[in-house]
């Protein structure tokens, strides 16, 4: 298996519906807690595992907003692991997902170097590295009702931008979307082979106006007057 | 990248110190060291040792949860900063069976000395090639991410244990052409690299916005970055020092780091007094304490990208 997430870039409003979720999920699940500092004083801040930024793409007129969230692509060619020289940080081959293990870790931080996502945060607190798990505690969870078994952030997104799955599975809805609507993977120059996938937002249809009113008399002669007649 | 006091000071003086380690060492074993008696040859690598040491210590101060130092040795298969603790540790033991050897048997080298003085020698070059080697094996960095970052940590160490090296050679009253021109040989060809160094960084490469969002067919630009304040990424990596700033310490780099030693040098091998290569080695610390401080700083993180630089 090969899990991850698709995120629809077409359809994130940026809410940051999902940082949140996250934040609550994981604060208090298995990996907890995401330290904050200071979180009412005037510059509060804290462990996220998935942030969400915003962009503009192209020049005036022909500009787009894009909300793009970031969290770990759970990468084939993990760097993170590579580099960890204590083996907190390491790869499931069960399933792809990429975790630290807490009591192995020293913090020196080589690891949040090695990712070009900054998917990785140090707890200042707790002195050592923390990340997305895939919400590995609610996935495998059997108590959990089937459709409950996807990370916090899927379930929560308002717009339906987040898919999880398989990518081992070409029939995975995972699997269909991104080889549908093209999509795509973040820094792929520098070969880490990221699992999770951005679906580009898809250009807009053009309005179809050809029929939609059948020109009265009167109209028809406004306009090849109009159209003769240069301004 | 933020500029950590106590990893700049741990790369200078642990390096330094092997530099100074392995030149002596290769000097004695060789049969080279000019006229040394046992308290000069000892104190080269006792000040060695103790600069190795205290760089090694300041190193675990930049560690979070310093109670889990001891697993760094667990992935020398794949990590660069595993194999550095590696061959740091496994230094010491070849390291002072060798000084104790020179206590015990004095200056003449008997074959234990050699084995494990060469065993001590090459574990202390190999240590300062992984430390240039956990920097440049990092593919989100591109200032780094280069040969001429481990060439740049070997010869910089070199360097300045050289430096060191004719410094107390001196302050036991020796005199001796042949190290001072060494030094300052190992000092004039690491600044070169560092110049080339310099040169290869002004080259713009890798990663751009466009990659890391993706689109890559229109301009992009940062609207937001989704936070009011800083966040751990903001402040591990945003660091930023400005081309003024970067100019002037390059400045400081090339001064005391190496046109003052040098100068000084040439001073003592025209016949001026030897007491000069102290100032030398002061200066060389300095400019070299600097070149680290830069080194970090002037390094931008892919990650940066995200938070709105359109190139590193
Ligand atoms: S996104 Fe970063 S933390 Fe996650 S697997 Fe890739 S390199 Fe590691
Ligand atoms: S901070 Fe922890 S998980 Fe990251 S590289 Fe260091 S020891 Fe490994």
């Amino acid at each position: 298996m090969r899990l991850g997430l698709v995120i629809d870039l077409d359809t994130c409003v940026g809410c940051h519906a999902c940082a949140v979720a996250c934040k609550q999920w994981n604060t208090s699940g298995t990996t907890g807690p995401l330290t904050d500092e200071s979180p009412y004083g005037a510059a509060p801040t804290g462990v996220w595992f998935n942030r969400v930024r915003h962009y503009e793409v192209g020049d005036y007129p022909h500009t787009k907003t894009v909300n793009m969230p970031l969290s770990c692509m759970h990468c084939d060619d993990a760097a993170c692991v590579t580099v960890c020289p204590t083996g907190a940080s390491y790869k499931r081959r069960e399933d792809g997902i990429v975790l630290v293990d807490q009591d192995k870790c020293m913090g020196c931080n080589l690891c949040a170097w090695a990712c070009p996502y900054g998917a990785r945060e140090l707890d200042p607190q707790d002195g050592v590295m923390k990340k997305c798990t895939l919400c590995i505690d609610r996935i495998y969870d059997g108590a959990l009702a089937p459709e409950d078994r996807q990370p916090a952030c899927v379930i929560t997104c308002p717009a339906h931008a987040r898919h999880f799955g398989d990518f081992d599975d070409p029939d995975s809805a995972v699997s269909r979307l991104s080889r549908e609507r093209g999509g795509r993977k973040l820094m792929p120059e520098l070969g880490y082979e990221p699992t999770n996938t951005y679906l580009p937002p898809r250009s807009a249809p053009t309005v179809p106006t050809a029929d939609v009113r059948r020109g009265s008399l009167m109209s028809n002669v406004k306009d090849w007057v109009n159209k003769a007649i240069a301004r | 990248m933020h500029p950590a006091l106590s990893v700049i000071i741990f790369t200078v003086l642990s390096g330094a110190g092997y530099g100074l380690f392995s030149l002596v060492t290769l000097l004695h074993l060789s049969g080279r060291y000019p006229a040394s008696g046992q308290t000069e040859l000892v104190t080269q690598l006792g000040l060695a040792l103790a600069l190795i040491t205290l760089g090694l210590f300041s190193s675990t101060l930049h560690l979070h949860n310093p109670k889990n130092a001891w697993r760094a040795v667990m992935r020398v298969r794949t990590s660069w900063l595993s194999r550095e603790a590696v061959c740091a540790l496994s230094f010491y033991p070849f390291a002072l069976i060798y000084l104790w050897q020179v206590l015990q048997v004095g200056v003449e080298a008997g074959p234990l000395m050699v084995l494990v003085g060469g065993i001590a020698l090459s574990l202390a070059l190999l240590t300062v090639f992984t430390t240039g080697m956990i920097y440049a094996s990092l593919k989100t960095i591109r200032q780094w991410h280069t040969a001429l970052t481990p060439a740049n940590y070997l010869l910089l160490g070199l360097a300045l244990g050289a430096t060191a090296l004719v410094a107390v050679h001196a302050g036991f009253g020796g005199r001796s052409e042949g190290l001072v021109l060494l030094a300052l040989g190992l000092l004039l060809l690491a600044g070169v690299m560092k110049g080339l160094y310099y040169l290869w960084i002004r080259e713009v490469s890798g990663p751009s916005l466009n990659t890391a969002t993706g689109f890559t067919q229109a301009r992009v630009r940062l609207l937001d970055q989704g936070h009011t304040a800083g966040t751990f990424l903001t402040r591990e990596f945003g660091f930023d020092p400005g081309a003024g700033r970067i100019r002037r310490v390059r400045l400081g780099v090339f001064g005391f780091g190496f046109v003052l030693p040098l100068l000084l040098m040439g001073m003592v091998l025209g016949g001026g007094s030897s007491l000069w290569l102290a100032p030398a080695l002061m200066s060389a610390l300095a400019g070299i304490g600097l070149e680290r401080w830069l080194f970090f700083a002037e390094a931008r993180h892919g990650v940066m990208l995200y938070h709105g630089l359109q190139r590193t």
